[in-house]
């Protein structure tokens, strides 16, 4: 039995046994020297780990009687989470050797909050679900003030970490809750309890838990740590904080609701819908006055959290669906956004402010065309993926008959493409200035950029298959 | 030749990608190679249409050349064009080669400027072609991209506030489209066209929020679509955006803006509206009436006291826009017959128009009309192409600008005689507008120091007015060369409209049960 469920489970032990020797390893002997073959050695980890889990068996297994569960849900995310760890670490290496910022223990904390973001999203009990979570943030905390003699990044990791304790302790108020009123805490026996409805305490319990989540998917009103995290942090982590957590978080707040919460999806529907609609709103409207590109991105990421949550909102199979897709191709725009703003620099220093690419265009044609066709896939205008995303979430709202959310969406959506096209005006319509950015010559990030605009642009074809994945992955969730 | 569409809509797209791909360097050289190389796939995917429309068989109503393959997410990638659609595609790529020929004197990222037109060719073919709701969508949508970059990027001095204002306007209007979209794709189960034709969507009246909705599902779809399609037309009120953009975009944006664009929003009209929403067409038909009515009067009104050039062509082309909105809700033969013909008309000499415009604002650099006068003097054979399309505009007949402009009052005469009446007083303000615009600008004596020296129009120039004047004339004479592509189509859609129109009664028991 326990060599079945240590089997199941392989994948998160393999990295956290990774984890740990590295960081012993690296203590003992060369400390910081090793910090690029650790990078690239622990995000050839994550690619390994993807492929298994993505070729792994299919079925739903459940290990540590049900606190571990590893079903077609659990493995997309995983790979989703996994590929986007990978690739965010490979894009951080130059930029933190460059500034002295990469140590060995980077990778390391990364590799250990990505074993906590594959807790998060396999977890069948509140147990497993906080321990997940708290792995994960925990090591995000510290990785916000990687730069320990900027005030900024300090400041940005002290924020995250005052405010992510406090929804961690929302959080474990409603899982009290939850617990003392389904006298369990395994996902089977809460939805067990509410078969014949929601109790006052349960519901109470499902409000707490659901302002936690919101706080780590940074859904508004939960949202007013992003913007200064994300300029705070070195702009590496900050990549890693739009990409990967909100993928496990949204794959958590998805699990909680419909494993635990499925046969009550009329009392958390309408939360959901109001995270939704305020997020895609806020998102969108706070992002106009901007000037910094990083906390412009933390906008953005609010308001696509809003139309991810629109997927959850519906409460079936389909619209959870539509979530993993809506994710899969956010964080594939994102992962080329970030490699653009990385590469962006004066004399070496690097620059976020928006009016610094004035005429950009005429410099770096390429790349600026590849960003061209991030934003607007950002914005969600057709033929980039973005405008699939939307078009997904949008059925299921529809479908689900909530048509108010989706018409707020897609207004919503319409006021936030003013600010992406904000950024194109600087890139292709700016005016000329004296001051450069440097043609910054990356290969890495170079490549990156263009991959994922090129993924924006091809993936009309067939959107690459991740179709019946994410079908196959919502059905497991959804019964 | 089984993709004969595909291969059409796709021809300037590659050509475009070879452009970005192959082409190097931004000096003259370079230049020259990507006027030619775009010059050259404009003229051939006339040639490649062409066989469309000579393979096209009129007597058919279906969807003709149509290919189909499977997509993701239940859409399919349908193409396909009948009656309604093949004068538009011709439409397109027959002024495309001209709109290249009229940027040969661009010299500022001319790569990039051939790029965005050949994009902007494909987006534009494959709104004229797609059978698929959302592939009408991303065709529709996408073309909004390469139009506001061309504004931005090439435009005049106030091109950033034109072009935000382009982008934002359309794309809330399409959103809403968007919605409905989805809607219709929940509520039929497919987003192919043919099949959604005929799709009877609810009817049954019901209240949001204590509104009774008349017509019920229809109407609230068919409303969401009007939001789209009136900001593209663009209809009064909601067209401020077009004069803006007409300005500050370079001539030959603005002539694809006016010529082909705009069609996009009446070519909705009669594909998705009156098809697929029937009922929810008749319920709001008299408000359209109406609202094209004072589009017309109120335009033109506008029109007059215009000192820019090229906002006075712009608001004529609202005034103009008026007649086919209003010829397409009388839901009668004439009515739609004109409504397209008025469509390709304009698109002729609004066109020619605004390269008329061009011609002296590439000598002068101002479309100011006060600072023109006496231009026959100096110019005689702009005079003489100016005045031309001056008459077709104000609708002189003989002129294709007649027949549209005819046939759709006829048809709303026996609609609604009010709205004739009211309509007819706009073709007078027409022609007080064009003429005097041609006074101020080219008759009288030449007094402007800085006119002294101003050069007639070359030859490249007198090149590309020449298929636009024949055109012209050859649709004003021989209308049927038009009407007898499109009458069957149109017969059958009036006929499908007039059923589905004249089945739905919205009775008190409909309203009761509800």
């Amino acid at each position: 039995m326990l060599s079945q469920d240590l089997n199941t489970i392989l994948p998160e032990i393999i990295l956290s046994l990774f984890a740990m020797g590295a960081m012993l390893g690296a203590v003992y002997t060369v400390k910081d020297k090793a910090a690029t073959l650790l990078v690239w050695i622990t995000s050839g980890l994550f690619v390994a780990l993807a492929f298994w889990i993505g070729t792994a068996g299919e079925g739903t297994t459940t290990a540590f009687s049900g606190m571990f569960v590893d079903d077609a849900f659990s493995r997309f995310a995983k790979v989703t989470i996994l590929l986007t760890a990978a690739a965010v670490l490979i894009m951080s290496q130059e930029y933190m050797a460059k500034r002295d910022l990469l140590r060995f223990e980077y990778p390391i904390l990364i590799a250990l909050s990505v074993v906590g973001m594959m807790m998060m999203v396999s977890a069948g009990d509140l147990m497993s679900l906080y321990m997940g979570l708290e792995l994960q943030s925990l090591a995000l905390y510290v990785v916000a003030s990687l730069r320990r003699d900027s005030v900024k990044s300090t400041e940005a990791g002290l924020k995250y970490f005052v405010l992510g304790a406090l929804s961690s302790g929302l959080l474990l108020y409603g899982a009290s809750l939850t617990y003392g009123f389904a006298g369990t805490t395994a996902f089977t026996g809460i939805i067990e309890a509410t078969s014949d409805g929601v109790s006052l305490g349960l519901l109470f319990g499902l409000v707490f838990m659901s302002a936690g989540f919101a706080f780590k998917v940074s859904a508004a009103p939960f949202h007013m740590w992003t913007p200064d995290v994300y300029e705070g942090s070195p702009t590496p982590v900050t990549a890693f904080f739009a990409t990967a957590p909100k993928v496990a978080a949204m794959g958590l707040f998805a699990r909680v609701m419909h494993d635990a919460f499925g046969n009550s999806i009329s009392d958390w529907q309408q939360i959901v819908a109001f995270l939704s609609v305020v997020s895609m709103f806020l998102g969108a409207i706070a992002a106009i006055g901007q000037t910094d590109i990083k906390r412009l991105m933390a906008y953005s990421s609010i308001a696509h959290m809003g139309f991810a949550l629109m997927g959850l909102a519906s409460g079936t199979a389909f619209g959870v669906q539509a979530m993993l897709v809506y994710l899969a191709i956010y964080v594939a725009m994102n992962i080329g956004t970030f490699a653009f703003i990385l590469s962006m620099q004066k004399d070496g220093v690097p620059v976020t402010n928006i009016a610094s690419l004035n005429m950009y265009s005429k410099r770096e044609p390429v790349k600026a065309l590849a960003m061209l066709i991030l934003l607007f896939s950002l914005a969600g205008v057709p033929p980039m993926l973005g405008f699939f995303g939307k078009f997904y979430v949008l059925q299921a709202a529809y479908e689900a008959g909530l048509a108010w959310l989706a018409v707020a969406g897609v207004v919503a959506s319409v006021i936030g493409a003013f600010y992406y096209l904000r950024v194109v005006f600087f890139m292709y319509f700016g005016a000329q200035q004296d001051e450069e950015l440097d043609r910054s010559a990356s290969p890495v990030l170079w490549g990156f950029l263009v991959a994922s605009a090129a993924v924006m642009i091809l993936g009309v074809v067939n959107l690459f298959g991740i179709e019946p994945l994410a079908e196959a992955a919502s059905l497991a969730l959804v019964n | 030749m089984d993709n004969l569409l595909s291969i059409t809509t796709f021809i300037p797209a590659i050509a475009a990608a070879i452009l970005a791909l192959f082409l190097r360097g931004d000096d003259e050289a370079a230049q020259r190679n990507a006027k030619w190389v775009a010059m050259a796939a404009t003229a051939m995917t006339f040639l490649v249409s062409l066989f469309i429309l000579f393979g096209f068989d009129r007597e058919n109503t279906d969807f003709q050349f149509v290919e189909e393959r499977t997509w993701i997410m239940g859409f399919t990638y349908k193409m396909g064009i009948d009656g309604i659609s093949i004068l538009f595609v011709m439409l397109t790529t027959f002024l495309m080669p001209i709109v290249i020929a009229s940027c040969w004197t661009v010299n500022t990222r001319v790569k990039e400027y051939m790029i965005a037109f050949l994009l902007l060719e494909t987006l534009m073919l494959g709104v004229f072609m797609a059978l698929d709701l959302v592939l009408f969508y991303l065709f529709f949508e996408a073309g909004l991209i390469p139009m506001f970059l061309i504004i931005g990027i090439w435009g005049g001095a106030n091109r950033i506030y034109a072009s935000f204002k382009f982008f934002l306007y359309t794309f809330l209007g399409s959103v809403l489209m968007l919605v409905a979209m989805v809607g219709m794709y929940s509520a039929a189960g497919t987003t192919d066209i043919p099949s959604l034709m005929g799709f009877p969507f609810g009817t049954d009246t019901f209240s949001i929020l204590g509104i009774q909705i008349i017509g019920g599902m229809q109407t609230l779809l068919w409303l969401a679509f009007f939001a789209s399609f009136a900001v593209k037309m663009p209809m009064w009120p909601v067209h401020t955006w077009l004069p803006d953009a007409h300005v500050q975009a370079p001539t030959a944006g603005s002539v694809v803006l006016a010529a082909i664009l705009l069609k996009m929003g009446g070519y909705g009209f009669l594909r998705f509206s009156l098809p697929m929403f029937p009922v929810g067409s008749e319920v709001m038909g008299s408000l359209v009436l109406w609202m094209s009515a004072i589009a017309i009067v109120y335009t033109s009104l506008v029109a007059l006291v215009q000192e820019d050039m090229k906002k006075l062509i712009a608001y004529s082309s609202v005034a103009h826009m008026g007649f086919v909105t209003m010829g397409i809700f009388t839901f009668n033969q004439q009515g739609l017959d004109g409504a397209i013909f008025q469509m390709l008309s304009h698109g002729f000499i609004s066109g020619a128009l605004f390269l008329c415009v061009g011609v002296i604002y590439d000598r002068m650099h101002t479309r100011e009309i006060d600072a023109y006068g006496g231009l026959v003097n100096r110019m005689p054979a702009y005079a003489l192409i100016f005045m031309f399309f001056t008459m077709a505009n104000v609708g002189l007949p003989g002129t294709s600008g007649f027949v549209g402009e005819f046939l759709t009052l006829m048809a709303v005469f026996q609609v609604n005689t009010w709205v004739a009446a009211v309509a007819t007083t706009g073709v007078i303000f027409s022609a007080a507008y064009a003429l005097w615009l041609y006074r101020r600008v080219v008759m009288g004596d030449l007094i402007k120091e800085s006119l002294k020296s101003i050069t007639d129009m070359t030859a490249r120039e007198r090149w590309i007015f020449a298929p636009l004047v024949i055109m012209t004339l050859l649709l004003g004479i021989y209308p049927s060369l038009v009407t007898d592509i499109i009458g069957p189509s149109v017969a059958a859609l009036v006929d499908q409209v007039e059923t589905a129109q004249a089945a739905f009664t919205p009775s008190a028991a409909s309203v009761a049960s509800h």
